[in-house]
């Protein structure tokens, strides 16, 4: 039988056999099992698990990973026309260089002393984003836009003391899933029509459906399909009539050339910060915001931490701390107030740090720049036979429906094609909005060139002969 | 010539370090700003496209036009940069101190190799809804890493795409919820039962998911109490919702006994796993009876904690709860994975695809560096490593750990000052703050206080025996500090980046400010 | 919420010392009250401890020498100790050295709430607390500084220590405010070793909130804010075919309040249909009130020791709690309450020891909307 050497683990300082057993030592155990006495052997696990051979040395893990991840194809390699609920946008040098600052990728739960950078980091992301969103109160932000959406409605619902919400039919029907789940306990979800010329949300639905029990109305601006919502003020108006909260759900890369939700009415607003300086990475780069006015009704009914800005007992030196501590819930029925926990919050710095770098001039130039892309690749592509587009006859930001019924393709055959050619075409709506027929999702921002756009138009000219 | 290493050692041993944190006195970003710096550049669009589309910007309705520029902050580049670098030395994160203050929170050693695989190009742009074909690797990795975790809890499903522990809990029991409601006894069973000693998103979750919630307080050893989870259980249980071993880093010798007790009731029992760190290899969810279980993939497995995020709540169930996973799953059939979404039964989407897949990776990466001998060292150390800190943290003047006298601790403890609080009047919370003075993080507990003047300390198997020594000195020196000169332990910290800070204006809505907006416009009122 | 400090103001701090509290204990005697047993401890050799007791407090009190201005009472009714710490007190009132009676104590207390003190801290035992509600009830805030022999009553600080503390922490707005139970002792019948303990009446004190540090998760309300969902939670619960037996305490005067109904503090009432049907009952007339009706006893615990039965809410007597029924038994109690209880079970002392054993156990506790807990029960 032949002796193992103990491995000495590169992770685990003391498994260095005599450090290991002098510490046994002091602590008056013959071996780890001691420790292990109090659990009922039963629940013992018998054998060793089952995982795979462990790659003991980098070199050799990097190799296994670099390996397997060789076999995904990058927007690097392909050009990538998805939106969607993730989009691509340029990610800056300084904002991966910041989050991949050792202090800030691996602190957690510090006093705002020994972590005093992590708070000033925090609050000032929150400021920025109340300057984008003109808005005094924000959250530190939540796992998505899912999840900022489907606990903006709890709180309205909370705040009114009311148990039903309307939802614009234009969301994902991810979003909806996670807000019908969510709001399982209590709360009602109703949908209102949109109009399928123009895509706008159906003013006479709204009307029809809302009532003194409605909570709040929830919209998108953009829409999940990509046309801004122009009647935002007649919406929220509509609500306030019936004592209801309007929450608008915002894409904050839009927030340099449309104006804030709040102009329109907006008492609670979300979003996703994913367009602020995250990559993609395969739907990991989300975080969801949550922004109020700075009314004590709205501020208790926040799950998170707030933090805010405190003297201390120096002069001129900035502390910060948890804001309303205890907070009094208005809703004293209800299934408490939700919960929080680790979420997203390095997102948020980095989110900051896009801000500072942008600036006022960047956000609106960067608005610009893909409402003038997203407009050149509608042009190019409606004049390609049988396809239809933008489908609906209303102003998009970076995303538009495209119809294909009258080429004889469906969307999956179209984007088999583009697929050939490097190209990754529009999300396929067909299953999500089937009255749409066969349609498409694309989505094109600041990262797509002329040449890029020319080369996705000629590409589906090909593909739908 | 002068020996210098002699004057850092007493009795040979070292002496505590002279530390002092990074103190920029850095403005508010706001107040850097200088009006028309620029941070970046972006690429100008072309003028044929300008010509092609004409004026785009009028076809927006004029009452969605943004009227006035964000008053955001103007900064050049590296001024941005030098302000946010000089934040983050204002932190102490865990690759910066013994971090074993942040009992509960697993501060453990996130491989910089990893962070390094998951920023490539392969990893970072890559989009979730790209055909199947071109993520067969980010899809292998999701994929083995649930026959992982299968492995280490013996559950038989699992989903990864809760976007935290709490999200996870939640997961589970909307799961709870939909296996009822299946069943026809979704009114009836209305209850979801923890204990005082779990994580209290335990009981916010199970709330949150409209369940009232009964929790149970301890025996007098500090034990989750038997009978009173038998006093509990009723027609209207749903199930239990616990953290094994709890935050005092104890181990619930009749846990098998608890899920017996409520499966006879009916209802299902779910295994908060938080505190996995100290059981990897030990002891399984499975064996135990457990239906559904979760991890902390940014505690457990490795994952950076990112000041709070992103993370992965990790949900196993067993085969019968597996159609109420959410949606999609991952499955393979042997030469390739793909996404069903085809579940009916499913509670439908908790987070955005399919989670947080960077962190996947790094916990991925991880195991397959350890291997299971690996994980079972990891648990092992971490145990040896906490009862050493307890030995040598009992002999500190004031100090105790209350409950379980006489017996080991798992892979945390739950201390008690309140011995040196009666003798000296300094509460726990100024000793962390003091400790804090030394370069080093301390926690107390989760609200209630239970335990009275606590301190919760998790040293994980990341740190040396030389630094638990250094952690245990620094408590032992703010100990005596607060027995002979109480008023410096009180007014600490004193080499932090602040000082005592005012806390009387955050509950105050007419002073609260949370953005420097509403700060300014308050201050100026 | 935690009441805000107006910096630039200058605070009124009241301090009354009750000079004879406590003098039994020391050598024996139980309770003080009364000329004969204060002379007879003298004789003893008593030495009051009243005067240390609140000299330890105030001790702790000197770092707000500055901000806050020092009412009190002549020589030994409270000057001396504030002196003693260094103090410049405003002295009140008149007194007979070395004769103060419970008049001297609520005349004290009545000046200062005239003078507008803020806090009034007082040493002394049940008995002292007892005289200052007679005098000022729920008027301003009070603390006592425990020097007595055994507290019963609820509205003292766990030390003189912590009575300092407190006081300071309360001035620098770290604290919330709730009504804690007065508690009148026989204290003949508790020299024969018996106690009999009646809920006399509610005094307003501080309690601290813990410096906002260890945070990871916001904390989820007040004891009011509980008060009110454990009521909500009641009160959509209450059936139309069952009496109610409300016992006395703030949490359920929570209860009838939202019915719109008043309660009497420290009295037992009962509800039907959402009415009052019996207001400050005796066990004759709960007995009564029983006959051929199903009932529930909705009951919280009454003082700092946990007590749900036997101190305060003797009207609910065995026999009530015979005919209603274990099961029917609906404990109320927030979680700042709960935790205030520090792991120690509640107790019973109905005064029949089968129907404490009966009690005896665990028993759900509506905490919360839609949360209980199950507490253990003791005899």
């Amino acid at each position: 039988m032949s002796k193992e050497k103990p491995t000495v683990y590169p992770y685990i300082p003391n498994s260095v056999s005599t450090v290991k057993n002098q510490m046994l030592k002091e602590v008056g155990a013959k071996s780890v099992e001691d420790f292990f006495k109090d659990i009922p052997s039963k629940l013992r696990l018998k054998k060793n698990m089952d995982l795979p051979k462990p790659l003991l040395s980098e070199q050799s893990l990097r190799r296994h990973i670099e390996g397997v991840l060789s076999k995904n194809k990058t927007c690097q390699e392909y050009l990538n026309f998805l939106g969607a609920g993730c989009w691509q946008h340029y990610v800056p040098a300084v904002c991966d260089e910041v989050n991949q600052r050792g202090e800030f990728l691996t602190a957690y739960a510090g006093e705002p002393y020994d972590d005093h950078g992590r708070f000033q980091a925090l609050f000032e992301y929150v400021s920025m984003m109340g300057e984008l969103l003109e808005m005094d109160v924000m959250n530190v932000p939540t796992y998505d836009w899912l999840q900022a959406a489907a606990t903006s409605i709890r709180m309205a619902s909370r705040i009114t003391g009311r148990r039903e919400v309307l939802v614009s039919r234009t969301i994902s029907a991810d979003k909806l899933s996670k807000i019908q789940d969510y709001c399982k306990p209590e709360i009602e979800v109703k949908l209102l029509d949109y109009d399928s010329k123009t895509g706008q949300l159906d003013l006479n639905s709204l009307k029809v459906k809302i009532s003194s029990k409605t909570a709040a109305v929830y919209f998108e601006n953009p829409s999940y399909l990509g046309f801004i919502e122009a009647h935002g003020d007649e919406i929220s108006e509509i609500a306030h009539d019936y004592g209801a909260i309007s929450i608008v759900g915002v894409d904050p890369i839009s927030l340099g050339i449309l104006t804030p939700p709040i102009e329109y009415g907006a008492d609670i607003v979300c979003g996703d910060l994913q367009p602020l300086g995250m990559h993609m990475q395969f739907g990991g780069g989300h975080a969801g915001f949550i922004a109020t006015r700075d009314e004590e009704k709205y501020v208790m009914e926040y799950p998170s931490r707030l933090f805010g800005i405190a003297p201390t007992s120096v002069e001129g030196e900035y502390g910060f701390g948890d804001v309303a501590y205890e907070r009094t819930s208005f809703a004293l029925r209800e299934e408490g107030k939700e919960f929080v926990g680790t979420a997203a919050a390095l997102w948020s710095i980095t989110a900051g740090v896009y801000l500072a770098l942008m600036g006022p001039q960047g956000m609106r130039e960067i608005g610009e720049s893909i409402l003038q892309r997203s407009h050149y690749a509608m042009l190019l592509i409606s004049k390609i036979k049988g396809v239809k587009c933008p489908v609906f006859q209303s102003t998009h930001l970076k995303e538009f429906v495209v119809n294909f019924d009258d080429t004889g393709k469906t969307v999956a055959e179209i984007n088999r094609t583009l697929l050939r050619r490097k190209i990754f075409g529009g999300k396929d709506l067909t299953k999500e909005f089937p009255e749409l027929g066969n349609s498409a999702l694309y989505c094109v921002t600041e990262v797509h060139a002329k040449d890029d756009i020319d080369r996705l138009a000629n590409a589906l000219k090909e593909a739908v002969e | 010539m002068e020996d210098i290493t002699k004057k850092r050692y007493a009795d040979g041993k070292p002496k505590l370090r002279r530390f002092h944190q990074a103190k920029w006195d850095e403005p508010i970003i706001f107040e850097l700003s200088n009006e028309g710096e620029r941070g970046i550049l972006i690429p100008e669009v072309e003028d044929e496209i300008k010509n092609e589309i004409g004026d785009v910007m009028s076809t927006i309705p004029e009452n969605m036009r943004r009227k006035q520029p964000p008053r955001l902050a103007e900064l050049s580049q590296p001024r941005v940069l030098r302000h946010y670098l000089r934040l983050s030395q204002e932190t102490l994160g865990t690759d910066l101190n013994i971090d074993v203050g942040q009992g509960t929170c697993t501060m453990k050693y996130s491989p910089k190799i990893n962070e390094q695989l998951a920023r490539m190009p392969q990893m970072a742009e890559i989009h979730p809804l790209q055909d199947e074909e071109t993520v067969q690797g980010i899809l292998e990795v999701l994929y083995k890493f649930e026959q992982i975790l299968k492995e280490v809890s013996g559950m038989d499903q699992f989903s990864l795409q809760p976007g935290a522990g709490s999200q996870a809990i939640y997961a589970n029991a909307s799961i709870i919820r939909a296996y009822h409601k299946a069943l026809g006894e979704a009114n009836q069973r209305n209850e979801i039962i923890t204990t005082i000693f779990s994580h209290p998103s335990n009981a916010a979750c199970a709330k949150t998911a409209g369940f009232k919630v009964i929790t149970l307080y301890p025996d007098e050893d500090g034990y989750p109490d038997l009978e009173a989870l038998k006093a509990a259980v009723s027609e209207h249980t749903a199930g239990l919702m616990i953290t094994n071993p709890e935050d005092t880093g104890i181990f619930n010798p009749n846990i098998e006994e608890f899920v017996r007790v409520v499966h006879e009731a009916g209802g299902l029992c779910a295994y908060d796993q938080a505190n996995a760190n100290g059981i990897l290899g030990i002891t399984r969810a499975g064996e135990t009876g457990f239906d559904l279980c979760h991890f902390n993939l940014h505690k457990t497995f490795s994952a950076p904690h990112g000041c709070g995020g992103p993370a992965v709540g990790a949900i196993g169930v067993t085969k019968e709860l597996g159609k109420f996973l959410p949606v999609p799953v991952i499955e393979f059939n042997g030469s390739r994975y793909r996404l069903n979404y085809d579940r009916p039964e499913s509670i439908g989407k908790v987070r955005s695809f399919y989670g947080v897949a960077p962190v996947v990776l790094k916990a991925y990466a991880w195991v397959m560096s350890l291997g299971a001998k690996g994980l079972k060292e990891v648990a092992e150390i971490a145990v040896l490593n906490n009862n050493y800190l307890l030995k040598k943290l009992l002999e500190i003047r004031g100090v105790s750990a209350p409950y379980a006298k006489g017996k080991r601790r798992i892979e945390q403890v739950r201390y008690s000052w309140e011995k040196l609080t009666k003798d000296t009047g300094v509460h726990s919370e100024e000793i962390g703050l003091r400790a804090a003075d030394f370069g080093v993080h301390y926690w107390t507990s989760h609200h209630p206080w239970i335990v009275p003047e606590p301190c919760t300390l998790e040293p994980t198997e990341s740190y040396s025996k030389g630094e638990l020594d250094e952690y245990v000195e620094i408590l032992r020196y703010v100990s005596e500090e607060a027995y002979t000169n109480p008023e410096l332990v009180k007014n600490a910290p004193h080499n932090s980046t602040i000082h005592k800070i005012d806390h009387a204006p955050l509950d105050d809505p007419s002073q609260w400010a949370m953005t420097w907006r509403a700060y300014r416009e308050k201050v100026h009122k | 919420m935690g009441t805000s400090v107006d910096q630039g103001e200058t605070r009124k701090l009241g301090l009354v010392v009750n000079p004879i509290a406590g003098i039994g204990g020391r050598v024996g005697l139980k309770g003080s009250d009364g000329e004969e047993t204060q002379r007879k401890a003298l004789e003893l050799g008593a030495v009051p401890q009243s005067l240390n007791r609140a000299i330890e407090a105030m001790e702790r009190v000197t770092p707000m020498e500055e901000d806050l201005q020092i009412i009190t009472y002549p020589s030994e009714m409270g000057e001396d100790a504030a002196k003693e710490c260094g103090f410049d007190p405003v002295v009140v009132g008149s007194i007979r050295k070395g004769k103060t009676t419970a008049e001297d104590t609520m005349n004290a207390a009545k000046e200062m709430l005239r003078l507008g003190v803020d806090l009034l801290l007082f040493a002394g035992g049940d008995g002292t607390a007892r005289d200052i509600y007679d005098a000022i009830g729920e008027e301003t805030l009070v603390l006592g500084i425990p020097s007595g022999v055994k507290i019963h009553s609820a509205v003292f600080a766990i030390s003189p220590r912590s009575a300092g503390d407190l006081a300071v922490l309360y001035f620098r707005g770290r604290c919330g405010i709730r009504e804690a139970e007065v508690m009148d002792v026989d204290e003949e019948a508790l020299r024969q070793g018996i106690v009999s303990a009646k809920l006399y009446g509610y005094l307003r004190i501080p309690f601290e909130k813990r410096l906002i540090q260890g945070v990871k998760t916001p904390s989820s309300g007040e004891d009011k804010e509980a008060m009110e969902a454990i009521a909500c939670e009641i009160v959509d619960r209450m059936k139309d075919d069952y009496l109610y037996i409300i016992g006395p305490g703030t949490t359920t005067r929570a209860i009838t309040s939202k019915l719109g109904l008043n309660k009497t503090l420290i009295g037992v009432d009962v509800v039907s249909k959402g009415k009052l049907v019996g207001t400050d009952v005796n066990e004759t007339q709960l007995l009564k009130l029983l006959e051929g009706s199903k009932a529930k006893i909705i009951i919280t615990p009454i003082g700092g020791q946990g007590y749900i039965f036997g101190r305060g809410n003797q009207q609910i007597s065995p026999e009530v709690i015979k005919r209603v029924g274990r099961d029917n038994i609906i404990v109320v109690a927030t979680p700042e309450k709960i935790n205030s209880l520090k792991g120690r079970p509640f107790l019973v002392d109905t005064g029949d020891e089968a129907v404490d054993r009966m009690l005896s156990g665990y028993i759900r506790v509506v905490t919360r909307y839609n949360e209980q807990v199950i507490y253990k029960i003791s005899y």
